[in-house]
């Protein structure tokens, strides 16, 4: 971080060499004009929507398969099990944009052709999962076999054990794993522009290139990338504290 | 009654149960005694399903426990059991523990969950505590609390592993005094302790077990003044 790792000294020098630049221009041969992106905030504002729209469907998704890839490699048959650790494996090592690009030109390859939200949908949530399959299996086998033995021993079936039990307790494990995962899927979301998806990083690049104000637009979309992950670490942080009582 | 005829019980190459007969009538107080690994657990996990036999039989009241055609889930609401630890369910307060299945598995409403929670817990004496968390208790007001639980379905039997091993000495009478006002409200239970004293008080009989087997199996007090079998008068020895 930069307040960790400079002086306030420096910082300040820092800064207001920077808001020279910036407002003057004067050191470099680039005049900086910001008229062009006031006059779009409202497209960034809303391209950023898109993006949380992304990130959090993607989320939900990536939660839900998620957690049958766990289940499938903690209690499946070989088959299941081996198909739950292929995804993992594949979600997991390779790049998110190969994966961005395999639901994109990889499927249009063979004449499936996905919207530009879609792909974004179905990249990130294949990537979501892979993440956080492996962070749910650990916080199942986190949880004392007891609990599980405790409520079937009830009468309770499996399906009422692992949604009224054993789920509510892992979610408590993963729970910060879970929200960096959020924030991780809100910035690789950016990679969607790759794929001719309009969220703030496509936006950002549409705008730029129709008034040749790439540095100012970039930046800006850097602050609201910013805002967006500050602004769920807190929601996060909030929500955590309402769920997490005991 | 709980029945079981020649029970084998097997972890892959490991056999557990070899044979194990045994029947204890309605009514009746069974402590199970033993050395580790001698399998006393197992068995209770058997009786109620959790764990799977590979030959003989367990009945309770003339149901076949392990026959494909068994309701399994109504089966266990007519068991109930407490284990040596982890039992509260960390993330519901003391309430919410013993209220959550009858309200889902009997169909309880609400109110009446909530009423019969209240009443078993004003029973084990944790009427105070019910919206406090488990992991704010001490472990004997959990023990307590699985109890209460255990309880709210109306079983007809009671099995308990070792509900004491895992706790503070000072907080072993508690637990203990709970079960023995079970025993006086004519609870058919088997225990599986290492408190050999309180097994000889208040047990009808003990099963001492070795290695799979039932090694002895005698009146209460019998057992523990007089063991006929040299492995018992062992046991015994080292643990009194
Ligand atoms: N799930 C399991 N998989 C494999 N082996 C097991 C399993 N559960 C128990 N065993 C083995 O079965 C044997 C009997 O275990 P069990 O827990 O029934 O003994 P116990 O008499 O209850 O001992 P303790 O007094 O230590 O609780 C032990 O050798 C144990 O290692
Ligand atoms: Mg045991």
């Amino acid at each position: 971080m930069l307040d960790a790792s400079l002086n306030s000294d420096i910082q300040l020098k820092l800064f207001i060499s920077l808001a020279s630049l910036l407002s003057s221009g004067t050191h470099m041969d680039y005049t900086f004009h910001w008229r062009p992106v006031i006059k779009a905030l409202p497209d960034l504002f809303s391209a950023a929507l898109v993006t949380l729209e992304a990130a959090v469907l993607s989320m939900l998704l990536g939660i839900i398969f998620g957690l049958v890839l766990a289940l499938m490699r903690l209690h499946g048959s070989r088959p299941l099990s081996l198909f739950a650790t292929v995804w993992i494996e594949l979600a997991r090592n390779t790049p998110a944009l190969l994966q961005l690009f395999f639901f994109g030109f990889g499927l249009g390859a063979f004449g499936w052709h996905l919207t530009p939200f879609t792909i974004v949908l179905c990249g990130l949530a294949f990537n979501n999962a892979g993440y956080l399959a492996e962070n749910f299996r650990g916080g199942f086998q986190a949880i004392p076999a007891p609990q599980y033995k405790a409520a079937r021993s009830l009468g309770m079936s499996a399906t009422q054990t692992y949604t009224r039990i054993i789920i509510p307790q892992v979610f408590r494990l993963v729970y910060y794993p879970m929200t960096n995962q959020m924030v991780w899927a809100v910035l690789m979301s950016s990679l969607g522009m790759l794929v001719g998806f309009r969220e703030l990083s496509g936006e950002t690049q549409f705008l730029a290139s129709n008034t040749f104000r790439l540095f100012e637009f970039f930046l800006a979309a850097a602050v609201f990338y910013y805002l967006l992950v500050k602004l769920i670490l807190l929601a996060a942080h909030l929500l955590s504290r309402r769920l997490f009582t005991y | 009654m709980i029945e079981l005829n020649s029970v084998n019980k097997s972890f892959g190459d490991l056999q557990v149960l070899k044979g194990i007969d045994l029947s204890v009538a309605k009514g009746e107080v069974l402590s199970v005694i033993g050395a580790s690994g001698s399998g006393k657990s197992t068995m209770l996990y058997c009786i109620n399903a959790l764990e799977q036999i590979q030959g003989g039989s367990i009945s309770v009241d003339g149901l076949d426990v392990h026959a494909k055609s068994t309701d399994i889930n109504k089966l266990r609401q007519n068991i109930g059991m407490v284990f040596q630890q982890w039992n509260s369910f960390p993330h519901l307060t003391v309430l919410d523990n013993v209220a959550l299945a009858p309200k889902i598995v009997l169909g309880k409403s609400a109110d009446e969950a909530r009423s019969i929670a209240e009443k078993q817990l004003q029973h084990v004496d944790l009427g105070d505590k019910l919206d406090t968390y488990p992991t704010r208790m001490s472990g004997g007001q959990q023990q307590r609390l699985a109890i209460a639980r255990a309880l709210a379905m109306e079983p007809g039997y009671m099995l308990f592993d070792e509900v004491t091993s895992a706790l503070d000495p000072e907080l072993v009478g508690e637990v203990l005094d709970t079960l023995r006002l079970l025993r006086e409200d004519g609870m058919t239970m088997i225990v599986v302790t290492h408190e050999i004293n309180f097994a000889r008080d208040v047990s009808d009989r003990i099963a001492f077990f070795h290695q799979g087997v039932i090694e002895e199996l005698a009146p209460a007090k019998e057992l523990v003044n007089n063991p006929q079998r040299q492995r018992t008068q062992q046991f015994l020895s080292k643990v009194l």
